[in-house]
């Protein structure tokens, strides 16, 4: 595999393609956004903008599953791990993120029960090995990872099982894209779209962007030669002036994407409003749990009821997400917020934009 | 210190509120500041002060290295070791590695009740193979046993003497711009094995730690070469985090060429999909050296005629910039600044 790896961080293969940027780099300064936090993790741990023009400005999007959940959900999973004989599973990132007063990670240090899983189905095996406690997986991400979680709530609703739900914060791509270019405030020359994503969608998803925005789109794969293949992509549609949607992925992405992933997913999940955080409510760009499955919803099985949450005072992961600001904008960056102690969202997922940051600094 | 943090207004806020979580154990900069805001607070002093892996005790008729260290892991018996063997052969790497010839150590035992006396013994013979084979003596030693419930099986304390190999000196005010970085081989495996052998973990790959004594290496390097300036193990906050330890609040900065980092591919391919950095991952039978670059070579011929050395490498070289910075140069020639780990390291989630 590692060889396979190889091939996509060769060194002469990459002074070809950033040769050929440099050569056919429009003398205009571009905006491209990498819209998942996989991409902007490579580009920091590569060091690719240091390579490529300074008239390209890479952007980081509102692509990290972590920080576009809100903090009531944060806030909610909290309150609900506090409760007696509740286990709270989720990804690892999850547990660092602070809500309005408190995070899961400093709870744990007070007794609650979280645990860290690598995948749905250990949730599952959680709940099957502790009939008499009750275990909510904390379901977050993208259409990456709605498919598994889908496939696990119909799993423990085909063997009847009662202890296990999902608190959903699901969310969808597209809709957000398009809040962030309704917003009109970023003037992007370019998309770096989401490899993971649509390996579930296929390509036809961004359509809109190209035809109805005029924004060019190329669909990236996360080593080094793919993220400057990519750009070169997207540099030669602006010059050329042609808005559409390309695949640089072509190895992992089909146009058609993956049917039965979005078949599962829609079995059980159902368009929702979602609340992003930074960006505010997205209408229809959420996943929520249908009724014939809400017996799974934690939602309605704790009868949770919302209650506004507290950003900390000062934080700007909202402008951050949405492409405006960058974090050594903040205030609070690398001073009171760092990896140890992340006040807002963006600093606490390895894919976070201020995490990123933080870490592979210039 | 020089970490772009309030420490006074932080800790403070820490004191008060806070409670210890798993960051102040995993070797990172949290560590630090616990290490230097609360436990130098109470018992500074000028051997604890230099924050080496061993303590320097100077009397006119000799020099002793002493060091402490507590284990604890999950699993007990993994991959490559166990428990015991990790407890002798990690407090003898940290004298080794401050210069010295470990002599004698110290073991205390904290169980919990209900613990397996077969695994007990194991756990023993392990730790007598390893004193053994390092000509370490166990001299004295304690044991605990608490209820059921309040320890995770069994946790072990070592502290170590040794004596410093004569007219060795080690330390940062010894190095210089253009001396070389060396590591003995592999990196990351003791890390990547034990999340691996931790229950449920979902990749199954041939993983195996790298626990292992090296003091024979360092006595070998130490009485044939003069050019030694320091050494460190990278335990827990892995390579990446000594290499800042070495140029940390220094007029000199440190360049890393990844292309010579040695990391096994299976390793590498651990990592990957969870979005763990090697050069993070603790290792427990490895040093970093700084050496005199006239040196290095004849260096890396001694490491390599140890079997089990056979990857060992030239991984960078002290540079004049950026001062108290360690820098990596990427695959694709570009180049990162390499920080101490900060914050847990988790699996992230596509």
């Amino acid at each position: 595999m590692l060889q396979y790896i190889d091939q996509f961080r060769n060194l002469e293969l990459v002074e070809f393609i950033v040769n050929k940027i440099h050569q056919e780099c429009p003398r205009q300064n571009l905006k491209f956004m990498e819209v998942c936090g996989g991409h902007t993790i490579a580009i920091f741990k590569f060091g690719i903008q240091k390579l490529i023009p300074d008239s390209i400005q890479l952007i980081s999007g509102p692509g990290c599953p972590v920080c576009v959940t809100e903090i009531e959900f944060i806030d909610q999973s909290i309150a609900l791990a506090h409760l007696p004989d509740v286990i709270i599973t989720t990804f690892g990132d999850m547990v660092r993120v602070p809500g309005s007063k408190t995070s899961l990670q400093k709870e744990r240090g007070a007794g609650i029960d979280v645990r860290i899983c690598y995948s749905v189905m250990d949730a599952l095996k959680i709940a099957k090995e502790n009939p008499q406690k009750e275990v909510v997986f904390l379901g977050i991400g993208f259409e990456t990872t709605a498919p598994t979680v889908a496939t696990a709530v119909k799993t423990a609703s085909d063997q009847s099982m009662r202890n296990f739900s999902v608190l959903s914060a699901h969310k969808t791509m597209p809709n957000a894209m398009q809040a962030l270019l309704d917003s009109g405030e970023i003037g992007l020359n370019g998309f770096i779209c989401p490899g993971h994503v649509s390996v579930i969608t296929g390509i036809h998803i961004y359509d809109f962007i190209a035809e109805k925005y005029r924004i060019p789109c190329v669909i990236s794969g996360f080593e080094p030669l793919d993220i400057l293949e990519t750009i070169l992509m997207l540099i030669r549609l602006v010059n050329d002036g042609i808005s559409k949607v390309e695949n640089q992925y072509t190895r992992s992405v089909k146009e058609n994407g993956n049917p039965k992933a979005r078949e599962i997913m829609l079995e059980v999940f159902e368009e929702s409003d979602s609340h992003w955080r930074g960006l505010g409510i997205i209408p229809g760009s959420g996943l929520q749990i249908k009724n014939k499955y809400r017996d799974f919803d934690t939602r309605y099985k704790f009868k949770i009821t919302r209650e506004p949450a507290i950003e900390y005072p000062g934080c700007i992961c909202g402008d951050i997400l949405r492409g405006v600001k960058n974090p050594v904008d903040c205030a609070l960056f690398s001073k009171i917020c760092n990896p140890e102690d992340p006040k807002g969202a963006c600093m606490v997922s390895s894919e976070g934009t201020c995490a990123t940051w933080f870490k592979y600094r210039k | 210190m020089q970490l772009g943090l309030n420490i006074e207004n932080e800790f403070c806020d820490m004191n008060q509120k806070d409670r210890i979580t798993l960051l102040h154990g995993n070797g990172g900069l949290q560590s630090h500041r616990l290490i230097r805001e609360l436990y130098l607070k109470y018992f500074g002093n000028p051997q604890l002060n230099r924050l080496e892996d061993s303590a320097l005790l100077e009397s006119d008729s000799c020099r002793i290295v002493f060091t402490t260290d507590s284990y604890v892991i999950k699993p007990l018996f993994f991959p490559g070791g166990d428990i015991g063997k990790l407890a002798v052969s990690g407090t003898v790497n940290d004298l080794a590695v401050c210069g010295a010839i470990p002599n004698w150590l110290s073991c205390g035992f904290i169980i919990e009740e209900g613990f397996e006396i077969v695994a007990l013994e194991k756990i023993l013979n392990s730790m007598k193979e390893m004193a053994e084979f390092t000509g370490v003596k166990i001299v004295t030693g304690d044991t605990k046993v608490v209820e059921k419930g309040n320890a995770d099986g069994l946790y072990i304390n070592t502290s170590g003497i040794g004596t410093l190999i004569e007219g060795v000196e080690l330390g940062q005010h010894r190095i210089q711009i253009g001396d070389k970085i060396i590591i003995n081989g592999y990196i990351g495996d003791h890390g990547a094995a034990i999340i691996q052998a931790r229950e449920d973990f979902p990749i199954e790959m041939d993983l195996q730690s790298d626990c292992a004594p090296i003091d024979h290496i360092t006595r070998m390097l130490l009485s044939k070469l003069d050019g030694v300036k320091l050494m460190r193990d990278p335990t827990r906050g892995g390579v990446a985090t000594v290499l800042n330890e070495f140029v940390e609040n220094q007029a000199f900065g440190i360049q890393i060429e990844e292309i010579a980092l040695p990391i096994r591919d299976c390793v590498l391919g651990f990592c990957e999909p969870l979005g763990f950095d090697p050069l993070y991952l603790a290792n427990e039978g490895k040093f970093l050296m700084v050496i005199d670059t006239n040196e290095a070579v004849k260096a890396l011929e001694i490491i390599h005629s140890f079997p089990g050395s056979e990857s060992a490498d030239i991984v960078g070289e002290v540079v004049d910039e950026p001062k108290g910075k360690v820098i990596l140069k990427t695959l694709i020639g570009s180049h990162r600044i390499l920080d101490m780990l900060s914050g847990e390291m988790l699996p992230r989630i596509c």
